[in-house]
C-alpha cells in the first residue's frame, strides 16, 4: 500500500511556511497579547541576596496601594501549592525541593519571594517595590569548586551536601589503556555559563472558574502536556480540569521546556482569587530567573597509539547546576548528558566519565540547545586537534581514522547509546571539499607569512534525537518521554485537521507536519491545518524538546495518516465498486489506477463516512479520523561536521569569521527551507556561545549580566554567511527516515571555533580551553605567550 | 502615580486617542490601550529592537518613548504594512526567504528594514547586516533576514513598490 498515494510530493519540498502570514502581520498570539476582561497583572518580588534567611515580610504598604488585589508570600503559597520535587531513579541523585515562592530562605539572586497582583502591571510593579523583606544574609556559595569543597555552606538542608548528582559511565579498563597509550593528551576545559535569551520573555496567564473548578493556563512553554500533568499534582486538581495552551511562543531553545515557579504561582493565585491573573516577565527577570546552561569544568584525557588510533578516554565533569534541581529534567540533565556524549562519533574502546552536579547560588541550570553536548564536543574535539598536532597528523585525518563507520553500525557507545547508520566520515569529507581544505591551508600559510593570525578548525559530532521509550530524555526521570501522538481527521468537506500534542515555538512544525500529513494522504498542503499546543484539543503528549518533534510527531502523523488512508480506500472502493488495492490517492481524489475519471473526491468519501452506516461497507464504523501513538524506541543519530576559517585581529583580539561551513545529515528532510533555518539559528547561538555570551556572577553571587548590554547576544554583524550542505541518509530506525535536527548547529560551533582560534595562534602555542573566547581572554593568553603586539599588527 | 493625560496620534493612517498615565511607555500604550499587539516588547531597555515602530517617518524604539511623547505624531506599526490582506513586498520577501522563525522580533525587524531601505534603497550585504543589527533575532542566524532585505531592495525601485506603507 506504500504507493497508494502519488502526487503531490510534499516531503522534501522547500515550501514557504504556513505560520508566516500571521507572524508577519502582527496577528501572532503570544501570551502577552491575550488579556481577558477583568484580568489582573502579577509582579514578583525577587531576592537581592544570593543566600539569606527570610526573617520577616511586611506586605502592608504594598497591600494599601490603590489597585492592589493581593500580595502572596512563600508561606501563603505553601498552603496553595506543593513545592516542586524533580524526582529521578538515578543512583547518586539527591532530590530537593523547589518552592514556587521562597520558603524560609533564598538561594539565588532573583528567586521569587512574593507575588503582587493588581489591576495593572504598572500598579503591581509599584507595589512589589513596597514589599519589605527582612533578610539575614548567609554566606554565598558562588562557584561549583567552592560548593563541592568540604567546608562549603550547604544550600539545601535536606541534602547532605551540595553535590546533588554524581554519576559514572565506564567501559573496560581505561586506566590501563591510558597507561599503555603511546600518547596521552590531557586538558582542563571550562565552558562558561550561558542562557537562551528567547526574544519573547517567559509569561503566563491563568484563568480559574470557581463554578466549574476549571483552570486554564496560557503559557510561553514548549511543553503544555508536561505542565498540565505536573500542575495537577502540585495544585491538587484533576488533570481533566486543567487546560494548558501554548499558542505562539517566541522562541524556546530548551529554556521553556521546564516547569517554572511563576507558572505555579500564577495558577495558584488565580485559583485562590477566582480571577484571571497574568504575569509577563521582563528581560531582567529573564536573565535572573530563566534557566541557565552548560556551565562545566571538564578534565579530560585521551590516549592514542602512534598511528592515531584512540585507545581510551577518561573524563571528570563538574557542573554548576545552580540553586535548584529543575523539573522534570533534574540537576542531572547537563552533567550526565555531557559524560554520555563525550566519546563523540569515535570508536572509544575504553572509557570512564564521571560527573558531578553541584548546587550554587545561581539561577537553576536547565536544558538549552545541545544540552551537555556543546561542552562535551568542545572537550573531545579540542583533544582530537591537540592529539593530531602531537602525532603530527592532519586533524581531519585523525578524525577519519577514528570514526565509527561501515560495519561498526549499529554501534553501542561506552555510555550505552546505540548509534544507527550515520555519515560521520561522509560529513567530514564533504566539509573538507566545501571549504576547499587544501586551498584554505595555502591561504592560511600566506596569511601567516604576513604575520596574520588565521586559523582553520573542524568539529564533528553526533547527537541522539527523537528519543523513544528505551531511555528517558533525562536520566532516571519518572516522566515518560518516549511517545507522541497525532489525531488526523478528514473534515466533511475533504480538508484535513491534524492535531498534535507537541508545541511549535518557532520551528515551523505547522508547516513540516502538514507536509507529512499531506503527502501521506495525497492532499495539497493548503488542505491541511495543523493544531498543536493545547492540551484540551490534542491527544496526549508532553511537548517539544530534545530534537524530537519531527521524529515523534512526524512518525505519529505517518501512522495516523496510514490508518485514515486505509479507511478512505476501503470506503472509496465500496463507493466505486472496486478493490482497494487498485486505487490511488492523489490531489484530494481516490481513483482506479490508470482510470482517473473513475474516481471519487476525498470530500465524497468523507461525506459517506459521516452519513452513517448506510453508505459504508458492511460493519465499518462511521467517521474518518484516526489517532495513533508512535514510539521510536531507541531514537536516531544525527551528525554533522562544522568547518570554520577565521582571523584573530592582532590589534583588538577580536575574532572575525571568514568562512563557515556546515555539512549535516538529518536523514530525510521534510522541508529544506526549515532545516537550513534551524542550522543557521543553531550555529548563530553556537557562535554566541563561543565568542560573546557569558552569564557572570560575582563572588557574592550577584548577577553582573542583568541586561542585554552585558549579556551579549550576537547581531547580524557578528554572524557570517553560513554555507550549509546536506547528506540525506534516511534513519534506518525512525518512521519516515527522519532524524531530529533542531539543536545540532549549537553543538558544533563552539568546538569548531575554539579549534580554529587555537590553530590561528599555533605560532604562539596558545590553546583555547575556555569559552567564550572573548577578546580579553585572547589578549591574556597572547600576553602570557609573550606576544602582545600593541602596535596593532601588520 | 500622576493623573491620566490624553494622548492623540495617528496610527497606520487612523486617528486614535486614549488616556494614560504620563509614565506609560509607547509600546504599552499601543499594545494595551489601542490593542495593537503586533508590536512586541522584548527587553524594555532599548537593546533588542523588537518594539521598533515608525514615528514621523523614522524608526524608533517604542520602549524608549513615552506615549505622551508621541502626541500628535504619525506612527506606523506592523499592522499597517499589509493592505486588504495582501502582504507588503517586504513581508513577502521575509516569507520567501525564511526571514523569520518564532516571529517575535519580526515586527521590529520589518520596521527597521523598512526605514533602512527608505534611506538606503541599494545597500550592500554589509550595510544590511549593520542596519538589521539594530534588532536581535535569536532564531534565524540572520541569514534569511539578510537575504530577504536584499531581495526587497532589488525590487525597491520598481514602480509598484510602496515606498512607505
Amino acid at each position: 500500500m506504500t504507493d497508494a498515494t502519488a502526487t503531490p510530493k510534499l516531503i522534501g519540498a522547500r515550501v514557504r511556511r504556513v505560520e508566516d502570514a500571521r507572524l508577519l502581520t502582527g496577528e501572532g498570539r503570544y501570551v502577552a497579547d491575550v488579556r481577558p476582561p477583568g484580568c489582573l497583572d502579577a509582579a514578583f518580588v525577587r531576592s537581592p541576596h544570593a543566600h539569606a534567611r527570610i526573617v520577616a515580610i511586611d506586605v502592608s504598604a504594598a497591600r494599601a496601594l490603590p489597585g492592589v488585589v493581593a500580595v502572596v508570600t512563600g508561606e501563603d503559597m505553601a498552603a496553595m501549592a506543593k513545592p516542586v520535587r524533580a524526582a529521578s531513579k538515578m543512583a547518586g541523585y539527591r532530590v530537593t525541593s523547589f518552592p514556587p515562592l521562597a520558603l524560609g530562605k533564598v538561594r539565588y539572586v532573583g528567586e521569587a519571594v512574593a507575588v503582587v497582583v493588581a489591576d495593572t502591571r504598572y500598579a503591581a510593579e509599584d507595589a512589589a517595590e513596597l514589599v519589605r523583606v527582612e533578610y539575614e544574609a548567609l554566606p554565598a556559595v558562588p562557584t561549583a569548586e567552592s560548593a563541592a569543597s568540604p567546608g562549603s555552606p550547604r544550600l539545601h538542608e535536606e541534602a547532605d551536601g551540595n553535590v546533588l548528582v554524581a554519576r559514572e559511565f565506564a567501559r573496560g579498563d581505561v586506566d590501563a589503556a591510558l597507561e599503555a597509550a603511546d600518547v596521552v593528551v590531557r586538558r582542563r576545559f571550562r565552558f562558561r555559563r550561558h542562557t537562551a535569551v528567547c526574544m519573547e520573555t517567559r509569561g503566563c496567564l491563568a484563568e480559574y472558574s470557581r463554578v466549574t473548578g476549571f483552570l486554564s493556563l496560557r503559557s510561553s512553554t514548549q511543553c503544555p502536556g508536561l505542565v498540565r500533568d505536573v500542575l495537577a499534582d502540585l495544585l491538587d486538581l484533576p488533570e481533566h480540569k486543567i487546560r494548558v495552551i501554548a499558542s505562539d511562543v517566541g522562541g524556546g531553545y530548551g529554556a521553556k521546556a521546564s516547569l517554572y515557579p511563576e507558572e505555579i504561582s500564577v495558577a495558584a493565585v488565580a485559583r485562590d482569587l477566582g480571577r484571571a491573573v497574568r504575569w509577563i516577565g521582563d528581560r531582567r527577570e529573564d536573565l535572573l530567573a530563566t534557566s541557565q546552561a552548560w556551565d562545566e569544568i571538564i578534565d579530560a584525557e585521551l590516549g592514542l597509539r602512534r598511528d592515531g588510533t584512540i585507545v581510551g578516554l577518561r573524563a571528570d565533569v563538574l557542573a554548576d547546576v545552580g540553586a535548584y534541581s529543575i523539573y522534570p529534567w533534574t540537576a542531572g540533565i547537563e552533567p550526565v548528558q555531557t559524560i554520555s556524549f563525550l566519546p563523540g562519533p569515535y570508536r572509544v574502546p575504553e572509557y570512564r566519565g564521571r560527573a558531578r552536579g553541584v548546587a550554587t547560588c545561581k539561577a537553576p541550570m536547565g536544558p538549552y540547545r545541545g544540552v551537555g553536548r556543546p561542552p562535551a564536543v568542545f572537550a573531545i574535539e579540542r583533544l582530537m586537534d591537540q592529539a593530531a598536532r602531537e602525532l603530527d597528523l592532519d586533524p581531519t585525518a585523525l578524525r577519519e581514522c577514528n570514526f565509527i563507520r561501515g560495519d561498526d553500525f549499529p554501534y553501542k557507545s561506552p555510555s550505552g547509546i546505540v548509534w544507527d547508520r550515520s555519515s560521520f566520515t561522509e560529513t567530514l569529507g564533504r566539509a573538507r571539499e566545501a571549504l576547499g581544505y587544501e586551498r584554505a591551508r595555502q591561504e592560511q600559510a600566506r596569511a601567516r607569512a604576513e604575520g596574520r593570525w588565521v586559523g582553520i578548525g573542524f568539529a564533528s559530532y553526533v547527537e541522539l534525537t527523537g528519543i523513544g521509550s528505551a531511555i528517558p530524555v533525562s536520566p532516571g526521570m519518572p516522566v515518560a518521554t518516549g511517545t507522541e501522538a497525532a489525531t488526523i481527521r478528514v473534515d466533511p468537506s475533504g480538508t484535513v485537521t491534524a492535531v498534535f500534542g507537541i508545541a511549535s515555538h518557532g520551528q515551523g512544525l505547522e508547516t513540516s507536519l502538514a507536509q507529512v500529513v499531506g503527502e501521506n494522504l495525497g492532499v495539497p498542503l493548503d488542505s491541511v491545518q495543523v493544531v498543536h499546543g493545547d492540551t484540551a484539543l490534542s491527544p496526549y503528549g508532553t511537548g517539544t524538546y530534545a530534537s524530537r518533534s519531527a521524529v515523534l510527531a512526524g512518525g505519529a502523523a505517518i501512522l495516523a495518516a496510514r490508518a485514515v488512508r486505509d479507511k478512505t480506500l476501503a470506503i472509496a472502493a465500496h463507493l466505486l465498486e472496486a478493490a482497494p488495492q487498485d486505487l490511488v490517492m492523489s490531489e484530494g481524489r481516490v481513483a482506479v489506477r490508470g482510470l482517473p475519471e473513475r474516481g471519487v473526491s476525498l470530500r465524497d468519501v468523507a461525506k459517506a463516512a459521516y452519513s452513517g452506516v448506510r453508505r459504508l461497507p458492511k460493519g465499518m464504523e462511521p467517521g474518518l479520523e484516526a489517532t495513533r501513538f508512535y514510539d521510536p524506541y531507541y531514537g536516531t543519530a544525527s551528525s554533522a561536521t562544522h568547518a570554520v576559517m577565521l582571523e584573530v585581529d592582532r590589534g583588538t583580539f577580536d575574532v572575525r569569521l571568514l568562512r563557515y561551513v556546515v555539512v549535516e545529515d538529518c536523514g530525510r528532510m521534510i522541508n529544506p527551507l526549515i532545516v537550513d533555518g534551524q542550522v543557521h539559528g543553531g550555529v548563530a547561538q553556537g557562535i554566541g556561545a563561543a565568542l560573546l555570551e557569558e552569564i557572570v556572577y560575582d563572588e557574592g553571587g550577584q548577577l553582573l549580566t542583568g541586561t542585554l548590554m552585558d549579556y551579549l547576544v550576537p547581531t547580524a554583524s557578528e554572524i557570517p554567511h553560513m554555507e550549509v550542505h546536506h547528506l540525506e541518509t534516511p534513519s534506518p530506525t525512525a518512521l519516515g527516515g527522519f532524524r531530529g535536527m533542531g539543536e545540532g548547529g549549537t553543538i558544533g560551533a563552539p568546538a569548531a571555533i575554539a579549534n580554529a582560534v587555537t590553530d590561528a595562534l599555533v605560532p604562539l602555542s596558545v590553546e583555547i580551553d575556555e569559552l567564550p573566547i572573548t577578546p580579553e581572554r585572547i589578549y591574556r593568553l597572547v600576553k602570557q605567550a609573550g606576544a602582545v603586539d600593541i602596535t596593532g599588527g601588520p | 502615580m500622576s493623573e491620566p493625560v490624553t494622548v492623540r496620534f495617528k496610527v497606520n493612517g487612523t486617528a486614535r486617542e486614549g488616556r494614560c498615565e504620563p509614565r506609560k511607555l509607547l509600546v504599552d500604550f499601543l499594545r494595551e490601550d489601542l490593542g495593537l499587539t503586533g508590536t512586541h516588547a522584548g527587553c524594555e531597555h532599548g537593546i533588542c529592537g523588537a518594539c521598533t515602530v515608525i514615528v514621523n517617518g523614522e524608526a524608533a524604539r517604542s520602549c524608549l518613548m513615552l506615549a505622551v511623547q508621541a502626541d500628535g505624531a504619525e506612527i506606523t506599526t506592523v499592522e499597517g504594512l499589509a493592505t486588504d490582506g495582501k502582504l507588503h513586498p517586504l513581508q513577502e520577501a521575509f516569507r520567501e526567504h525564511h526571514g523569520l522563525q518564532c516571529g517575535f522580533c519580526t515586527p521590529g525587524m520589518l520596521m527597521t528594514a523598512l526605514d533602512f531601505l527608505r534611506v538606503n534603497p541599494d545597500p550592500t550585504e554589509a550595510e544590511i547586516r549593520e542596519a538589521v543589527s539594530a534588532v536581535l533575532c535569536r532564531c534565524t542566524g540572520y541569514q534569511g533576514i539578510v537575504r530577504a532585505v536584499e531581495a526587497a531592495a532589488t525590487g525597491w525601485a520598481a514602480p509598484n513598490w510602496p515606498r512607505s506603507p
